[in-house]
């Protein structure tokens, strides 16, 4: 079993009132909330622990794409891995993603990633998001019912910039080139692994199941909303005719370890709770734009039950709450290991993705959290599903990284 | 007494790859009536009224209701052709034409684009031109309670009367949710993210004298606008509904009707 170590970049002081006062902590927020001196701080501050994690060993570290959002503050995740390629050694960097409709031209993508993927060694993981509504047609104004055939096309036009062997022209509908032709390719061959990050849209899974690409679930609700969406998933691969290997898919769980269940509590609850009560407060409309979501995936929500469901529909969640409603999982290294051994058998999931900092966590809390996942909870769940290959993971050049 | 609502009928348009759902009713000169992005699930009074002097023929537009083909359209070129094509398969060669603010903008855009087929243009709080100073509200990022509010003078007094109604049951709840759903998808396939695709060039090209229609507290397109589209427009004059917000077709049926019902007679 493989863990990973994702950061999401939160600005970590917003004012208390936050909620009260405004619509929402993505799109509109109002950016004179920046002091630019504190995220100055914070930049650094989350690197060092992207770089702790990595030594701490990790089998990857995770940056992201937000655009507008408080609690992302990663508008291009790929200044960061530059960063991160060249102070660590042997970990992947994994890229989950670049919201590939927003690049004109899209080769731009395929031009920076395999920038990371050279710089690197090898080492990076390219995530393909379709990317939310409310970064891709509220920040960046792209038109929901036409998103999901403009980022199929950005793929199609990345993936044979980096496969093909000499320039060629690409007549797309949505991006005309006369001379396709990347300097530098990627190293790994053919390409980098691709991981398609996802909320739960269908269309996404037979997308993915198609090209064989590894599918990670990223939501902030937790192992029981994430075993409905993840047996959806193996569903439809099984329909497809895909394997059951666990490490086709990915599932992000914010994650809490302290010496003992008492102790999460009292070093984890106000930063969970400055993460829900805060981060979380979205403005409902701007999550689903009207045609980001296909009918087919709205009435697949509808006829669940479970809908697209924010914390928000359930405001103030207590600690407790947060708990058993299984959106985070903490508590001494011991019981740690047996939520997380279960959740990944039930999920039946090899890639472990964990939210190890989130909300306002300060630097030291956060070295406490890694440190004890490290050292107590990784080594134990690392011989979980040994009988599977991970074809999903890079291979890279022997001892990757800055000499 | 009201007359029954017409049954509605669905024209093949093969060269748009659309079919199209339309009420045909009443005798007279033809009105197309277009309607906007709230769609046009069911027969309104508004419309029969008008079917008493004109024939009205209102469409729900590819992609609303049960129409299709939105899926071949990508631009308001390609709606103003669907709608010649429209009127070439019912074999009118010349039509006045009411369109509501999306319905608005095709309108504009069919009547710059074929100046001859259209004879006179109603045309109610019409989408199409942007003013930094006065921006259109953004209708596609708004909670269902908010559009309802934005939408009306008095969304309470509007629900009395039977301007619209509210879903009661899970059911009618759902079915509504994924009608609007539907409804303003496809509307953002024209005006995403901004409703300015450059009519404000072409506007200059339309021969038909036009009748701006505007409730005077339209919260959605401010009716501000009336006084742009007025200066781009050869002949236009405008009306303001007094009581009446984005729809006053529906909230003050009784003094919408009387200028429009004068203006496609006179």
């Amino acid at each position: 079993m493989r863990f990973h170590w994702f950061h999401l970049m939160p600005y970590p002081a917003l004012p208390a009132d936050f909620s009260q006062k405004h619509r929402s902590v993505w799109v509109d927020v109002p950016s004179s909330l920046f002091d630019p001196a504190t995220g100055h701080r914070m930049y650094n501050e989350y690197i060092d622990e992207l770089e702790e994690a990595a030594r701490a060993g990790f089998d990857s570290i995770c940056v992201n794409e937000h655009h507008q959002n408080a609690y992302g503050l990663m508008p291009s995740p790929n200044i960061i891995a530059g960063a991160l390629a060249r102070s660590t050694k042997n970990v992947a960097i994994a890229v989950l993603g670049n919201s590939i409709a927003l690049y004109n031209p899209p080769v731009r993508v395929a031009e920076e990633f395999a920038m990371l993927d050279v710089i690197s060694g090898g080492r990076l993981i390219a995530g393909f998001p379709l990317g939310t509504s409310m970064d891709t047609t509220y920040a960046y104004g792209q038109t929901p019912a036409t998103l999901r055939e403009k980022y199929n096309e950005a793929h199609d036009l990345i993936l044979r910039a980096w496969t093909e062997r000499e320039p060629f022209a690409f007549n797309g509908k949505y991006t005309q080139l006369r001379y396709v032709n990347i300097w530098p390719r990627p190293l790994q061959k053919p390409h980098p692994p691709v991981w398609v990050p996802g909320a739960g849209s269908v269309e996404t899974w037979h997308w993915t199941a198609e090209r064989d690409y590894l599918y990670a679930y990223l939501s902030f609700m937790g192992y029981k909303r994430g075993e409905h969406v993840l047996k959806g998933y193996w569903e439809a691969m099984a329909k497809r005719g895909k394997d059951a290997n666990p490490y086709r898919a990915g599932f992000l769980q914010i994650c809490a370890v302290a010496n003992t269940d008492a102790e999460a509590e009292r070093l984890y609850a106000p930063h969970a709770e400055y993460f829900f009560d805060t981060c979380l407060h979205i403005a409902p409309a701007f999550a689903d734009a009207p045609g980001y979501r296909s009918l087919a995936s709205i009435q697949a929500g509808l006829a669940s039950g479970f809908g697209r469901g924010t914390p928000a529909d359930n405001p103030k969640l207590t600690w407790k709450d947060l708990i058993e409603g299984g959106y985070i999982v903490a508590g001494s290294p011991q019981s740690v290991r047996q939520q997380l051994a279960d959740v990944a058998k039930r999920l039946h999931v090899g890639h472990m993705l964990l939210l190890l900092h989130f909300g306002d966590m300060p630097r030291e809390t956060t070295s406490i959290n890694t440190t004890l996942f490290a050292r107590e909870v990784l080594p134990h769940l690392r011989p979980l599903w040994s009988e599977w290959e991970d074809r999903w993971y890079p291979k890279p050049l022997a001892a990757a990284g800055p000499p | 007494m009201t007359p029954a609502p017409p049954a509605p009928h669905t024209l093949a348009l093969p060269d748009s790859r659309a079919h199209v759902s339309l009420w045909d009713a009443g005798n007279g000169p033809p009105v197309l009536c277009l309607h906007g992005f709230h769609g046009l699930p069911a027969w309104q009074p508004w419309l029969g009224a008008l079917s008493a002097r004109f024939r009205v023929i209102a469409p729900q537009q590819p992609g609303f209701g049960d129409s299709t083909g939105a899926e071949h359209l990508d631009d308001f070129l390609g709606l103003a052709l669907c709608y010649a094509d429209l009127l070439a398969a019912l074999k009118l060669d010349r039509v006045a034409i009411v369109g509501h603010d999306l319905g608005g903008a095709i309108a504009c855009e069919l009547s710059a684009l074929y100046p001859r087929l259209v004879s006179k243009l109603v045309l109610v709080a019409p989408l199409g031109l942007w003013d930094d100073a006065h921006p259109v509200t953004d209708f596609f990022a708004l909670t269902n309670p908010e559009l309802v509010r934005l939408s009306w003078h008095d969304a309470n007094a509007a629900l009395e009367r039977g301007a619209y109604r509210v879903p009661h049951t899970d059911e009618e709840k759902r079915a509504d949710y994924l009608d609007r759903v539907k409804a303003l998808s496809t509307a953002g396939k024209y005006l995403w993210p901004i409703p300015d695709k450059g009519l404000k060039k072409r506007l200059h090209r339309i021969q038909a004298p036009a009748l701006l229609v505007w409730g005077t507290s339209d919260k959605i397109v401010p009716p501000s606008y009336a006084t742009l589209f007025q200066r781009s427009l050869r002949d236009a004059r405008v009306v303001e509904i007094p009581h009446a917000g984005h729809l006053p077709m529906l909230e003050q049926p009784e003094r919408f009707l009387p200028p429009v019902q004068e203006f496609l007679s006179a």
